[in-house]
Protein backbone atom coordinates (compact mmCIF):
# COMPACT_ATOMS: atom_id res chain seq x y z
CA UNK A 1 0.00 0.00 0.00
CA UNK A 2 1.65 3.59 -0.71
CA UNK A 3 -0.15 6.39 0.39
CA UNK A 4 0.45 10.36 0.14
CA UNK A 5 -1.18 12.69 2.08
CA UNK A 6 -2.94 15.72 0.36
CA UNK A 7 -2.86 18.90 1.46
CA UNK A 8 -4.91 21.14 -0.50
CA UNK A 9 -8.07 22.51 0.28
CA UNK A 10 -10.33 20.56 -1.80
CA UNK A 11 -11.96 23.57 -3.20
CA UNK A 12 -9.06 25.70 -4.13
CA UNK A 13 -9.02 24.07 -7.50
CA UNK A 14 -12.80 24.48 -8.19
CA UNK A 15 -13.19 21.39 -6.45
CA UNK A 16 -11.24 18.29 -6.37
CA UNK A 17 -12.88 14.90 -6.18
CA UNK A 18 -12.12 11.34 -5.58
CA UNK A 19 -11.72 8.39 -7.79
CA UNK A 20 -11.19 5.03 -7.61
CA UNK A 21 -9.88 3.62 -11.62
CA UNK A 22 -9.57 -0.23 -11.68
CA UNK A 23 -6.89 -1.54 -13.34
CA UNK A 24 -5.67 -4.64 -14.69
CA UNK A 25 -1.85 -5.35 -15.09
CA UNK A 26 0.18 -7.91 -16.55
CA UNK A 27 2.73 -9.86 -13.74
CA UNK A 28 6.41 -7.78 -14.90
CA UNK A 29 8.60 -5.61 -13.69
CA UNK A 30 7.81 -1.63 -13.84
CA UNK A 31 3.87 -2.28 -14.54
CA UNK A 32 3.09 -0.57 -11.89
CA UNK A 33 5.07 2.39 -12.28
CA UNK A 34 4.65 2.78 -15.81
CA UNK A 35 0.35 2.12 -15.11
CA UNK A 36 0.65 5.39 -12.87
CA UNK A 37 2.79 7.86 -14.83
CA UNK A 38 -0.23 9.36 -16.75
CA UNK A 39 -2.46 9.84 -13.68
CA UNK A 40 0.34 12.20 -12.00
CA UNK A 41 1.16 13.34 -16.02
CA UNK A 42 -2.87 14.50 -16.06
CA UNK A 43 -3.02 16.32 -12.43
CA UNK A 44 -4.10 13.65 -10.72
CA UNK A 45 -3.21 13.35 -7.25
CA UNK A 46 -2.51 9.80 -6.09
CA UNK A 47 -4.49 8.81 -2.45
CA UNK A 48 -3.77 5.45 -2.57
CA UNK A 49 -2.91 2.13 -4.85
CA UNK A 50 -4.22 -1.51 -3.27
CA UNK A 51 -2.33 -3.81 -5.28
CA UNK A 52 -3.46 -7.11 -5.00
CA UNK A 53 -0.48 -9.59 -5.88
CA UNK A 54 -1.79 -12.92 -4.54
CA UNK A 55 -5.28 -12.17 -7.00
CA UNK A 56 -5.24 -12.79 -10.66
CA UNK A 57 -8.42 -12.31 -12.61
CA UNK A 58 -9.60 -14.70 -15.11
CA UNK A 59 -7.41 -13.41 -17.62
CA UNK A 60 -4.32 -13.78 -15.62
CA UNK A 61 -3.66 -10.34 -15.09
CA UNK A 62 -3.40 -8.69 -11.57
CA UNK A 63 -5.75 -6.27 -10.12
CA UNK A 64 -4.74 -2.66 -8.80
CA UNK A 65 -7.26 0.12 -7.78
CA UNK A 66 -6.17 3.01 -7.75
CA UNK A 67 -7.95 6.13 -5.64
CA UNK A 68 -7.12 9.70 -7.46
CA UNK A 69 -8.17 12.79 -6.72
CA UNK A 70 -8.45 15.53 -9.25
CA UNK A 71 -10.78 18.46 -10.47
CA UNK A 72 -14.15 16.42 -12.46
CA UNK A 73 -12.97 17.83 -15.71
CA UNK A 74 -9.53 16.47 -15.65
CA UNK A 75 -10.80 12.96 -14.85
CA UNK A 76 -12.11 11.74 -18.39
CA UNK A 77 -8.23 12.88 -19.66
CA UNK A 78 -6.43 10.37 -17.13
CA UNK A 79 -8.30 7.43 -18.34
CA UNK A 80 -8.08 8.15 -21.64
CA UNK A 81 -3.92 8.57 -20.87
CA UNK A 82 -4.25 5.56 -18.99
CA UNK A 83 -5.44 3.85 -21.96
CA UNK A 84 -3.48 5.79 -24.43
CA UNK A 85 -0.69 4.10 -22.73
CA UNK A 86 -1.94 0.75 -23.26
CA UNK A 87 -3.19 0.21 -19.35
CA UNK A 88 -6.51 -2.16 -18.93
CA UNK A 89 -8.81 0.63 -17.65
CA UNK A 90 -11.73 -2.11 -16.13
CA UNK A 91 -13.94 0.34 -14.02
CA UNK A 92 -13.35 4.05 -13.90
CA UNK A 93 -14.96 6.79 -12.17
CA UNK A 94 -16.44 5.08 -9.63
CA UNK A 95 -16.20 6.68 -6.33
CA UNK A 96 -15.37 5.54 -2.81
CA UNK A 97 -18.40 5.38 -0.85
CA UNK A 98 -20.29 7.13 -3.14
CA UNK A 99 -23.76 5.53 -3.10
CA UNK A 100 -25.63 5.31 -0.42
CA UNK A 101 -27.80 2.57 0.21
CA UNK A 102 -30.93 1.33 3.28
CA UNK A 103 -31.20 -2.12 4.25
CA UNK A 104 -33.76 -3.21 6.62
CA UNK A 105 -32.90 -6.24 8.70
CA UNK A 106 -35.55 -8.23 10.14
CA UNK A 107 -35.23 -10.91 13.18
CA UNK A 108 -33.49 -12.01 16.43
CA UNK A 109 -30.99 -9.13 15.80
CA UNK A 110 -30.28 -8.78 19.33
CA UNK A 111 -29.96 -13.07 19.46
CA UNK A 112 -27.63 -13.54 16.79
CA UNK A 113 -25.36 -10.70 17.52
CA UNK A 114 -25.93 -7.24 16.24
CA UNK A 115 -22.61 -6.14 16.44
CA UNK A 116 -21.21 -8.68 14.44
CA UNK A 117 -23.72 -8.90 11.97
CA UNK A 118 -22.83 -4.61 11.02
CA UNK A 119 -18.83 -5.92 10.86
CA UNK A 120 -19.93 -8.41 8.42
CA UNK A 121 -21.73 -6.33 6.20
CA UNK A 122 -19.08 -3.64 6.41
CA UNK A 123 -16.35 -6.69 5.73
CA UNK A 124 -18.30 -8.76 3.40
CA UNK A 125 -19.99 -5.89 1.48
CA UNK A 126 -17.05 -3.15 1.54
CA UNK A 127 -19.70 -1.24 3.31
CA UNK A 128 -19.31 1.73 5.74
CA UNK A 129 -22.47 1.96 8.14
CA UNK A 130 -23.74 5.53 8.22
CA UNK A 131 -26.35 4.89 10.73
CA UNK A 132 -28.66 2.27 12.19
CA UNK A 133 -32.04 2.58 13.62
CA UNK A 134 -33.64 -0.31 15.86
CA UNK A 135 -36.88 -0.74 16.63
CA UNK A 136 -37.81 -4.10 19.10
CA UNK A 137 -41.43 -3.88 20.37
CA UNK A 138 -41.24 -7.14 21.76
CA UNK A 139 -38.24 -6.54 23.30
CA UNK A 140 -34.87 -7.76 22.86
CA UNK A 141 -35.55 -11.58 22.87
CA UNK A 142 -38.29 -11.26 20.16
CA UNK A 143 -38.11 -10.31 16.95
CA UNK A 144 -36.72 -6.80 15.71
CA UNK A 145 -36.46 -4.99 13.05
CA UNK A 146 -33.24 -2.50 12.20
CA UNK A 147 -33.12 0.20 9.35
CA UNK A 148 -29.49 0.72 8.13
CA UNK A 149 -28.00 3.19 6.05
CA UNK A 150 -24.84 2.05 4.24
CA UNK A 151 -22.11 3.74 2.30
CA UNK A 152 -21.16 1.58 -0.88
CA UNK A 153 -18.77 2.17 -3.69
CA UNK A 154 -20.47 3.19 -6.67
CA UNK A 155 -21.20 0.71 -9.41
CA UNK A 156 -20.95 -2.20 -6.74
CA UNK A 157 -24.52 -2.01 -5.00
CA UNK A 158 -25.34 -5.20 -6.45
CA UNK A 159 -22.08 -7.08 -5.21
CA UNK A 160 -23.11 -5.03 -1.83
CA UNK A 161 -26.63 -6.42 -1.66
CA UNK A 162 -25.09 -9.92 -2.80
CA UNK A 163 -23.01 -9.84 0.39
CA UNK A 164 -25.52 -8.89 2.53
CA UNK A 165 -28.33 -11.50 1.60
CA UNK A 166 -25.85 -14.48 2.15
CA UNK A 167 -25.26 -12.77 5.57
CA UNK A 168 -28.84 -12.67 6.47
CA UNK A 169 -29.31 -16.72 5.08
CA UNK A 170 -26.36 -17.90 7.75
CA UNK A 171 -28.03 -16.14 10.33
CA UNK A 172 -32.18 -16.62 9.53
CA UNK A 173 -32.67 -13.05 8.49
CA UNK A 174 -34.88 -11.32 6.57
CA UNK A 175 -33.56 -8.87 4.10
CA UNK A 176 -35.33 -6.23 2.62
CA UNK A 177 -33.29 -4.72 0.15
CA UNK A 178 -33.41 -1.37 -1.72
CA UNK A 179 -34.94 -1.58 -5.30
CA UNK A 180 -32.18 -0.54 -7.37
CA UNK A 181 -32.22 0.70 -11.25
CA UNK A 182 -35.57 1.81 -12.95
CA UNK A 183 -37.26 4.69 -11.76
CA UNK A 184 -38.61 3.55 -8.42
CA UNK B 1 -65.49 -16.07 -32.77
CA UNK B 2 -67.52 -18.86 -30.68
CA UNK B 3 -65.86 -19.40 -27.46
CA UNK B 4 -65.74 -22.79 -25.35
CA UNK B 5 -65.02 -21.74 -21.74
CA UNK B 6 -63.62 -24.39 -19.65
CA UNK B 7 -64.01 -23.04 -15.85
CA UNK B 8 -66.66 -21.52 -14.58
CA UNK B 9 -65.13 -19.18 -11.93
CA UNK B 10 -65.28 -15.88 -11.68
CA UNK B 11 -63.14 -15.34 -15.02
CA UNK B 12 -64.86 -18.08 -17.06
CA UNK B 13 -68.44 -16.44 -16.19
CA UNK B 14 -67.36 -12.74 -16.47
CA UNK B 15 -65.63 -13.96 -19.82
CA UNK B 16 -69.70 -15.61 -20.59
CA UNK B 17 -71.36 -12.79 -19.83
CA UNK B 18 -68.89 -10.03 -21.89
CA UNK B 19 -68.58 -12.04 -24.80
CA UNK B 20 -71.82 -10.93 -26.76
CA UNK B 21 -70.90 -7.13 -25.43
CA UNK B 22 -67.27 -7.79 -27.60
CA UNK B 23 -69.27 -9.58 -30.42
CA UNK B 24 -68.66 -13.26 -29.56
CA UNK B 25 -70.38 -16.02 -29.05
CA UNK B 26 -70.37 -18.69 -26.25
CA UNK B 27 -70.63 -22.39 -27.51
CA UNK B 28 -69.35 -24.02 -24.18
CA UNK B 29 -69.12 -23.34 -20.83
CA UNK B 30 -67.66 -26.16 -18.28
CA UNK B 31 -67.16 -26.44 -14.63
CA UNK B 32 -65.35 -29.34 -12.62
CA UNK B 33 -68.54 -31.76 -13.09
CA UNK B 34 -70.46 -30.75 -15.86
CA UNK B 35 -70.78 -28.38 -19.02
CA UNK B 36 -73.44 -26.64 -21.11
CA UNK B 37 -73.37 -26.78 -24.67
CA UNK B 38 -75.05 -25.69 -27.62
CA UNK B 39 -73.13 -25.06 -31.08
CA UNK B 40 -76.38 -22.49 -31.97
CA UNK B 41 -74.96 -20.25 -29.14
CA UNK B 42 -75.14 -20.83 -25.30
CA UNK B 43 -78.40 -18.88 -23.31
CA UNK B 44 -75.26 -17.26 -21.31
CA UNK B 45 -77.93 -15.81 -18.94
CA UNK B 46 -79.47 -18.87 -18.06
CA UNK B 47 -76.51 -21.08 -17.36
CA UNK B 48 -75.06 -18.52 -15.42
CA UNK B 49 -78.64 -18.50 -13.63
CA UNK B 50 -78.51 -22.20 -13.54
CA UNK B 51 -75.17 -22.36 -12.09
CA UNK B 52 -75.67 -19.76 -9.45
CA UNK B 53 -78.81 -21.85 -8.10
CA UNK B 54 -77.78 -25.27 -8.80
CA UNK B 55 -74.07 -25.07 -8.64
CA UNK B 56 -73.71 -26.77 -12.00
CA UNK B 57 -73.07 -25.15 -15.50
CA UNK B 58 -75.45 -27.64 -17.35
CA UNK B 59 -76.45 -31.70 -18.01
CA UNK B 60 -73.58 -32.86 -20.49
CA UNK B 61 -69.99 -33.40 -19.18
CA UNK B 62 -67.46 -31.41 -19.56
CA UNK B 63 -65.41 -33.24 -22.28
CA UNK B 64 -68.20 -32.41 -24.48
CA UNK B 65 -66.92 -28.55 -24.65
CA UNK B 66 -63.94 -30.04 -27.37
CA UNK B 67 -66.45 -31.74 -29.86
CA UNK B 68 -68.08 -28.35 -29.95
CA UNK B 69 -67.57 -26.19 -32.89
CA UNK B 70 -65.07 -23.66 -31.35
CA UNK B 71 -62.47 -21.22 -32.84
CA UNK B 72 -61.34 -20.42 -29.27
CA UNK B 73 -60.86 -22.13 -26.10
CA UNK B 74 -60.78 -20.37 -23.07
CA UNK B 75 -58.81 -21.74 -20.62
CA UNK B 76 -59.85 -20.25 -17.36
CA UNK B 77 -59.84 -23.46 -14.67
CA UNK B 78 -57.94 -22.79 -11.30
CA UNK B 79 -54.12 -22.95 -11.81
CA UNK B 80 -51.82 -25.40 -11.08
CA UNK B 81 -48.44 -25.65 -10.48
CA UNK B 82 -45.66 -28.29 -11.78
CA UNK B 83 -47.26 -30.26 -14.83
CA UNK B 84 -50.03 -27.28 -14.55
CA UNK B 85 -52.52 -30.24 -15.44
CA UNK B 86 -55.38 -30.31 -16.29
CA UNK B 87 -54.94 -27.11 -17.91
CA UNK B 88 -52.08 -27.90 -20.29
CA UNK B 89 -54.26 -31.05 -21.47
CA UNK B 90 -57.09 -28.86 -22.04
CA UNK B 91 -54.36 -26.70 -24.49
CA UNK B 92 -52.88 -29.15 -25.67
CA UNK B 93 -56.01 -30.81 -27.08
CA UNK B 94 -57.11 -27.92 -28.78
CA UNK B 95 -53.70 -26.68 -30.26
CA UNK B 96 -53.99 -30.28 -32.11
CA UNK B 97 -57.15 -30.10 -33.21
CA UNK B 98 -56.05 -26.30 -35.01
CA UNK B 99 -58.02 -24.30 -32.76
CA UNK B 100 -57.05 -20.93 -30.82
CA UNK B 101 -56.66 -20.36 -27.21
CA UNK B 102 -56.62 -17.82 -24.60
CA UNK B 103 -55.26 -18.86 -21.52
CA UNK B 104 -56.35 -17.03 -18.01
CA UNK B 105 -54.71 -19.81 -16.27
CA UNK B 106 -51.12 -18.97 -15.00
CA UNK B 107 -49.96 -22.49 -15.11
CA UNK B 108 -49.04 -24.24 -18.30
CA UNK B 109 -47.90 -20.95 -19.49
CA UNK B 110 -45.31 -20.67 -16.33
CA UNK B 111 -44.04 -24.21 -16.04
CA UNK B 112 -44.39 -25.44 -19.59
CA UNK B 113 -43.98 -22.07 -21.70
CA UNK B 114 -41.46 -24.47 -24.20
CA UNK B 115 -43.92 -27.10 -24.40
CA UNK B 116 -46.46 -24.75 -25.59
CA UNK B 117 -44.69 -22.99 -27.95
CA UNK B 118 -43.75 -26.10 -29.69
CA UNK B 119 -47.06 -27.86 -30.07
CA UNK B 120 -48.40 -23.98 -31.02
CA UNK B 121 -46.16 -24.23 -33.69
CA UNK B 122 -47.39 -27.42 -34.87
CA UNK B 123 -50.72 -25.78 -35.24
CA UNK B 124 -52.53 -23.68 -37.30
CA UNK B 125 -54.17 -22.31 -34.20
CA UNK B 126 -52.15 -19.78 -31.85
CA UNK B 127 -52.25 -19.15 -28.18
CA UNK B 128 -52.48 -15.90 -26.04
CA UNK B 129 -52.36 -15.04 -22.07
CA UNK B 130 -52.43 -11.55 -21.28
CA UNK B 131 -54.94 -12.53 -19.17
CA UNK B 132 -52.22 -14.37 -16.86
CA UNK B 133 -50.32 -11.36 -15.99
CA UNK B 134 -52.03 -8.30 -14.24
CA UNK B 135 -55.61 -8.67 -14.97
CA UNK B 136 -56.64 -5.84 -16.43
CA UNK B 137 -53.67 -4.38 -17.57
CA UNK B 138 -51.63 -4.11 -20.87
CA UNK B 139 -48.50 -5.59 -19.98
CA UNK B 140 -48.02 -9.12 -22.59
CA UNK B 141 -49.34 -6.59 -25.10
CA UNK B 142 -46.94 -3.86 -24.45
CA UNK B 143 -44.48 -5.64 -24.78
CA UNK B 144 -45.59 -7.08 -28.03
CA UNK B 145 -45.50 -3.74 -29.27
CA UNK B 146 -42.22 -2.97 -27.65
CA UNK B 147 -40.89 -6.00 -29.27
CA UNK B 148 -40.02 -8.53 -26.51
CA UNK B 149 -36.11 -7.96 -27.71
CA UNK B 150 -36.92 -4.19 -26.72
CA UNK B 151 -37.24 -4.56 -23.25
CA UNK B 152 -34.44 -5.30 -20.61
CA UNK B 153 -36.60 -6.25 -17.71
CA UNK B 154 -39.71 -5.92 -16.23
CA UNK B 155 -40.31 -5.15 -12.92
CA UNK B 156 -43.57 -4.44 -10.39
CA UNK B 157 -46.26 -5.01 -7.99
CA UNK B 158 -48.56 -7.90 -9.18
CA UNK B 159 -49.97 -9.08 -5.79
CA UNK B 160 -52.85 -6.86 -4.55
CA UNK B 161 -53.85 -9.04 -1.27
CA UNK B 162 -50.03 -8.50 -0.41
CA UNK B 163 -50.17 -5.04 -1.25
CA UNK B 164 -53.11 -4.43 0.37
CA UNK B 165 -51.98 -5.92 3.67
CA UNK B 166 -48.63 -4.05 3.57
CA UNK B 167 -50.72 -0.61 3.13
CA UNK B 168 -52.70 -1.36 5.52
CA UNK B 169 -49.96 -2.03 7.59
CA UNK B 170 -47.99 0.64 6.82
CA UNK B 171 -50.84 3.01 7.40
CA UNK B 172 -52.10 1.98 10.55
CA UNK B 173 -49.28 0.65 12.21
CA UNK B 174 -50.50 -2.56 12.59
CA UNK B 175 -49.07 -6.04 12.31
CA UNK B 176 -49.25 -8.83 9.96
CA UNK B 177 -51.95 -11.07 11.36
CA UNK B 178 -53.96 -8.35 11.92
CA UNK B 179 -54.27 -6.88 8.85
CA UNK B 180 -54.53 -10.09 7.10
CA UNK B 181 -57.41 -11.26 9.06
CA UNK B 182 -58.87 -7.58 8.50
CA UNK B 183 -58.53 -8.54 4.48
CA UNK B 184 -59.73 -11.62 4.53
CA UNK B 185 -63.01 -10.23 6.12
CA UNK B 186 -63.13 -7.90 3.26
CA UNK B 187 -62.94 -10.51 0.95
CA UNK B 188 -59.52 -9.19 -0.18
CA UNK B 189 -57.59 -12.25 0.98
CA UNK B 190 -58.66 -15.74 0.49
CA UNK B 191 -59.22 -18.07 3.14
CA UNK B 192 -55.78 -19.63 2.56
CA UNK B 193 -53.70 -16.77 1.61
CA UNK B 194 -50.55 -18.58 1.36
CA UNK B 195 -49.62 -18.09 -2.72
CA UNK B 196 -50.39 -14.57 -2.43
CA UNK B 197 -48.66 -14.02 1.09
CA UNK B 198 -45.74 -16.15 0.50
CA UNK B 199 -44.95 -14.51 -3.28
CA UNK B 200 -45.73 -17.79 -5.13
CA UNK B 201 -48.66 -15.66 -7.13
CA UNK B 202 -46.48 -12.85 -8.10
CA UNK B 203 -43.64 -15.20 -9.04
CA UNK B 204 -45.63 -17.08 -11.45
CA UNK B 205 -46.53 -14.04 -13.44
CA UNK B 206 -43.01 -12.76 -13.48
CA UNK B 207 -41.98 -16.38 -14.44
CA UNK B 208 -44.52 -15.79 -17.39
CA UNK B 209 -42.77 -12.36 -17.94
CA UNK B 210 -38.90 -13.66 -18.30
CA UNK B 211 -40.63 -16.77 -20.25
CA UNK B 212 -41.91 -13.88 -22.80
CA UNK B 213 -38.54 -11.81 -22.70
CA UNK B 214 -36.53 -14.82 -23.43
CA UNK B 215 -39.12 -17.18 -25.59
CA UNK B 216 -39.24 -19.65 -22.92
CA UNK B 217 -36.98 -21.60 -20.81
CA UNK B 218 -37.98 -20.39 -17.15
CA UNK B 219 -40.53 -21.85 -14.84
CA UNK B 220 -41.33 -21.40 -10.62
CA UNK B 221 -38.22 -23.45 -9.96
CA UNK B 222 -35.80 -21.01 -11.11
CA UNK B 223 -37.56 -17.84 -9.37
CA UNK B 224 -35.94 -17.02 -6.03
CA UNK B 225 -39.46 -15.70 -4.20
CA UNK B 226 -39.53 -14.55 -0.51
CA UNK B 227 -42.95 -13.12 0.94
CA UNK B 228 -44.31 -10.96 2.87
CA UNK B 229 -45.07 -13.41 6.06
CA UNK B 230 -42.51 -12.37 8.25
CA UNK B 231 -42.46 -8.50 7.98
CA UNK B 232 -43.15 -6.97 10.97
CA UNK B 233 -45.03 -3.46 11.64
CA UNK B 234 -42.10 -2.08 13.03
CA UNK B 235 -40.14 -2.49 9.65
CA UNK B 236 -42.43 -0.53 7.89
CA UNK B 237 -41.90 2.13 10.54
CA UNK B 238 -38.39 2.55 9.89
CA UNK B 239 -38.61 2.62 6.46
CA UNK B 240 -41.16 5.77 6.61
CA UNK B 241 -38.48 7.49 8.75
CA UNK B 242 -36.29 7.39 5.49
CA UNK B 243 -39.57 8.45 3.24
CA UNK B 244 -39.52 4.75 2.14
CA UNK B 245 -41.94 1.59 2.46
CA UNK B 246 -42.22 -1.74 2.10
CA UNK B 247 -44.09 -3.61 -0.84
CA UNK B 248 -43.78 -6.78 -2.43
CA UNK B 249 -41.88 -6.13 -5.70
CA UNK B 250 -41.11 -8.69 -8.48
CA UNK B 251 -38.49 -8.14 -11.28
CA UNK B 252 -38.22 -10.37 -14.52
CA UNK B 253 -35.26 -10.32 -16.57
CA UNK B 254 -33.40 -12.45 -18.98
CA UNK B 255 -31.09 -13.54 -16.15
CA UNK B 256 -33.22 -13.83 -13.17
CA UNK B 257 -36.63 -13.79 -11.60
CA UNK B 258 -36.99 -12.47 -7.75
CA UNK B 259 -39.82 -11.51 -6.07
CA UNK B 260 -39.77 -10.60 -2.25
CA UNK B 261 -40.15 -7.79 0.14
CA UNK B 262 -38.49 -4.49 -1.19
CA UNK B 263 -37.83 -0.79 -0.08
CA UNK B 264 -39.08 1.64 -2.52
CA UNK B 265 -39.98 5.56 -2.16
CA UNK B 266 -42.95 6.15 0.01
CA UNK B 267 -44.58 8.53 -3.16
CA UNK B 268 -42.68 6.55 -5.97
CA UNK B 269 -44.91 5.09 -9.07
CA UNK B 270 -44.06 1.46 -7.43
CA UNK B 271 -45.38 1.96 -4.22
CA UNK B 272 -49.04 1.25 -5.23
CA UNK B 273 -51.79 1.34 -2.60
CA UNK B 274 -54.50 -1.09 -1.67
CA UNK B 275 -55.02 -3.93 -4.21
CA UNK B 276 -53.72 -1.95 -7.13
CA UNK B 277 -50.94 -3.86 -9.26
CA UNK B 278 -48.41 -1.92 -11.66
CA UNK B 279 -45.97 -2.79 -14.15
CA UNK B 280 -42.86 -1.12 -15.30
CA UNK B 281 -41.48 -2.21 -18.02
CA UNK B 282 -37.39 -1.31 -18.87
CA UNK B 283 -37.25 -0.72 -22.45
CA UNK B 284 -33.77 0.44 -24.45
CA UNK B 285 -35.01 2.84 -26.52
CA UNK B 286 -37.78 4.49 -24.93
CA UNK B 287 -36.97 4.53 -21.22
CA UNK B 288 -39.43 3.29 -18.58
CA UNK B 289 -43.04 2.58 -19.08
CA UNK B 290 -45.52 1.80 -16.61
CA UNK B 291 -48.99 1.26 -16.43
CA UNK B 292 -51.19 0.65 -13.68
CA UNK B 293 -54.85 -0.83 -12.74
CA UNK B 294 -56.67 -3.20 -11.99
CA UNK B 295 -54.76 -6.86 -11.52
CA UNK B 296 -57.53 -9.50 -10.51
CA UNK B 297 -61.52 -9.64 -10.40
CA UNK B 298 -63.93 -11.16 -12.59
CA UNK B 299 -64.97 -8.73 -14.83
CA UNK B 300 -61.30 -6.97 -15.63
CA UNK B 301 -59.62 -10.26 -16.08
CA UNK B 302 -62.36 -10.88 -18.15
CA UNK B 303 -61.70 -8.30 -20.59
CA UNK B 304 -58.09 -8.89 -20.74
CA UNK B 305 -59.30 -12.57 -22.34
CA UNK B 306 -61.62 -10.80 -24.52
CA UNK B 307 -58.40 -8.39 -25.47
CA UNK B 308 -56.58 -11.35 -27.00
CA UNK B 309 -59.46 -13.19 -28.57
CA UNK B 310 -59.93 -9.91 -30.74
CA UNK B 311 -56.47 -10.08 -31.28
CA UNK B 312 -56.52 -13.26 -33.00
CA UNK B 313 -56.42 -13.97 -36.68
CA UNK B 314 -59.35 -16.06 -38.43
CA UNK B 315 -58.99 -19.80 -38.50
Amino acid sequence: MVEESVEEDPETDGGVRPYTVRLELVDEPGELLRALAPISDNGGNLLSIHHERGNITPRGHIPVEVDVECPPDRFDDIVEALRDAGVNVIQAGAEHYGEEINVVLIGQLVGTDLSETLSAIEDDAHAVVLDLSLAAPEGTNGTSSARVRLAIDSGRSDEALAAIRSIGEEKDLTVVEPLLGGEA
Amino acid sequence: MRLAILGAGAVGRSVAELASEYGHEVVALTDSSSAAIDDDGLDVDATLERKERQGTAGTADPEAAFETDYDVLVEATPTTLGDAEPGFSHVKRALEADRHVVLANKGPVAERYGELRTLEADSAGSIRFEATVGGAIPVLSTIEDCTPQAVTAVRGVLNGTANFILTRMAAEGLDYEHVLSEAQDLGVAEADPTFDVDGTDAALKFVILANVLSDGGFSLEDATVSGIESIPGSALDLAAEDGRTIRLIGEATREEIRVGPRLVPENGALAVTGTRNIVQIETRNAGSLASSGRGAGGPETATAVLSDVGRLPEL
